[in-house]
């Protein structure tokens, strides 16, 4: 009996979660012109609304926009992110206090408290409109998440590992590149997926500090795409769908690194 | 086995830190590796938000010139009924973004700890996807069901009714949530002793008993880890507001990031614009602290 309740239960809040995917599929193959009400598969599908959405609708440009701000945030944040991790790890626990403070604010901050200044501030120094304006804040925004997580990363290893190569007289950035860099792909592969997905997905930020709609990201294009052609529902469910596409291949391919991230990165 | 991805993670969490281990090295090598990070942080995060915290205190409309307001702009959200609102429609978030995904998130996992199941993998898969979407696309995707003719139905869309457009909207972010909460707690059951569930078996107590007696209380450190993911989220709601509804009709789904937005960029108010960010932050981290006592005691 209670077993037939929870796969009930599961079926249920699954078949929640997949039929929103279903609806919008389904509006996206609509006609234009005429839309059927109602959650129905189109008996004729029109399947040219993803390419109108692609190149005339502009969605092909919007992902590259995502593509090369999340491709400039990745890379750079993982370098600063596991040069903290380690600097963190190796730190006197004296000095550690106040800089884990500050960092554990960054964790609770909204987008919102800051995107304004940076608004002014990116303004006057010649930055906004351009992809820096988004790379940049950004990766300092990524940064209190990613030390904690590259500095849980080198203090679980085993000190032996350090120590020895110390005693071999290793400098410190020859124990960091040579020791425990290798140990360390599996936590920065989650943690270069996670900075991806937050990049490719962020909105706030995207959505002041790039107005020029020639460089727009895929979710700010989206959001202006609903004010100005909400009306046209195919086009826009094509759009939806063009844009989460990226991101939940992404999920599927490396589904537990993304679980595994999204879990333990909460519990800190 | 369904778990199984979530646990090592758990664990890598909870080793507690080693011993410093260098040697009599230079004191400042650590702070020189920690020293790019924190720029970049400083720089775009700590820097912005002390610059909001000095804008807040001038009246200003973007272009002309500042005076002085002192705490005006912080007595106008306060006091102004439209901004006040919006703080508290995003604490009302809350019940949509955390209680209730908690909630079903405690009941699913008590069910699902109890029998396993060989689809349980998929399942996992389906009910994480909504945490890996860009928030403006599920906004996207939820104002078409809720629309006139949408996928429901519905006569008008409950985004254009003033009783049920706040609702609907909340209940985009249960959706979002769920899956996430009722893996996390699905991941804690599996670390209760399992001789706490025998010894209430031992005295007799019925399923519900023990998920109130055994289950809830062991799952206290991962139930407050939901409830400061998702209060964050909800307290920062922006994405899914701006594109269902833009804080309407009326001011009946509007949230603090879509007030600032329009007051930056349509009322040109910006001083109260960023009175409201402070207050904001001020309370996301003040929830925050007290979520996080609440885990540390024991």
């Amino acid at each position: 009996m209670s077993r037939h309740l929870t796969r009930l239960a599961l079926l249920t809040a699954a078949a929640s979660v997949v039929l929103p995917f279903l609806a919008i599929l389904s509006a996206a193959l609509q006609p234009e012109s005429n839309l059927t009400p109602g959650l129905e598969w189109p008996s004729d599908p029109h399947w040219e609304n993803f390419a109108t959405a692609w190149s005339s609708a502009g969605f092909a440009a919007l992902l590259k926009s995502s593509a090369v701000i999340a491709l400039g945030v990745v890379p750079l944040s993982l370098v600063l992110a596991t040069l903290a991790g380690y600097g963190m790890a190796t730190m006197e626990l004296r000095a550690k206090g106040p800089l884990f403070a500050l960092l554990m604010l960054g964790l609770a901050l909204p987008y919102e408290a800051i995107v304004i200044p940076l608004y002014y501030d990116l303004r006057s120094i010649g930055l906004l409109n351009s992809y820096w304006a988004v790379i940049l804040p950004l990766i300092g925004a990524f940064m209190p998440f990613g030390v904690f997580w590259m500095r849980s990363h080198f203090e679980s290893l085993p000190k032996e590992l350090t120590e020895a190569a110390q005693m071999d007289g290793a400098s410190s950035s020859r124990v960091l590149t040579r020791v425990l860099l290798p140990t360390a792909w599996p936590a920065l592969t989650t943690l270069g997926l996670l900075y991806f997905m937050w990049a490719w997905n962020h909105f706030l930020l995207a959505l002041i500090l790039i107005q020029d709609p020639a460089m727009r990201t895929a979710p700010s294009g989206l959001g202006k795409f609903v004010q100005q052609f909400g009306k046209n529902i195919p086009l826009l469910s094509a759009g939806t769908i063009i844009i989460i596409t990226p991101i939940v291949l992404l999920y599927l391919f490396f589904q537990r690194h993304f679980v595994k991230g999204i879990l333990a990165g909460a519990v800190k | 086995m369904a778990d199984t991805a979530v646990l090592p993670a758990h664990r890598a969490g909870r080793e507690t830190a080693l011993r410093p281990r260098r040697r009599r090295r230079g004191r400042l090598t650590p702070l020189l590796y920690v020293l790019p990070a924190l720029v970049f942080y400083a720089a775009f995060v700590i820097v912005p938000w002390l610059h909001s915290l000095w804008i807040s205190l001038w009246e200003w409309n973007g272009i002309g010139v500042a005076t002085w307001a002192g705490l005006a702009n912080y007595i106008e959200v306060f006091a102004d009924p439209a901004l006040r609102s919006s703080l508290l429609h995003a604490f009302g978030f809350i019940v949509f973004y955390s209680v209730l995904p908690i909630g079903i998130g405690l009941v699913l996992a008590a069910l699902v700890a109890a029998t396993p199941w060989k689809a349980m993998p998929l399942i996992r898969t389906i009910l994480f996807l909504p945490q890996v979407l860009p928030l403006v696309a599920v906004g996207v995707i939820w104002k078409w069901i809720y629309s006139a003719d949408g996928p429901l139905g519905l006569d008008s869309s409950w985004l254009g009714d003033f009783t049920l457009a706040y609702p609907a909207v909340g209940l985009v972010g249960t959706w979002v949530s769920t899956g996430l909460c009722f893996l996390l707690l699905l991941s804690g059951i599996g670390k209760i002793e399992p001789s706490l569930y025998e010894a209430a078996k031992v005295e007799g107590c019925g399923p519900i008993r023990e998920f109130w007696h055994v289950t809830v209380p062991g799952l206290r450190k991962e139930i407050a880890v939901a409830a400061t993911v998702t209060v964050i989220a909800a307290l920062a709601s922006f994405d899914v507001v701006y594109v269902m509804t833009g804080g309407g009709p009326g001011y009946t789904t509007m949230v603090p990031g879509v007030q600032i937005y329009q007051l930056v960029f349509t009322a040109g108010r910006v001083g109260t614009a960023c009175a409201l960010a402070t207050v904001l932050s001020l309370l996301t981290c003040a929830v925050m602290y007290g979520l996080n006592r609440l885990t540390r005691e024991r």
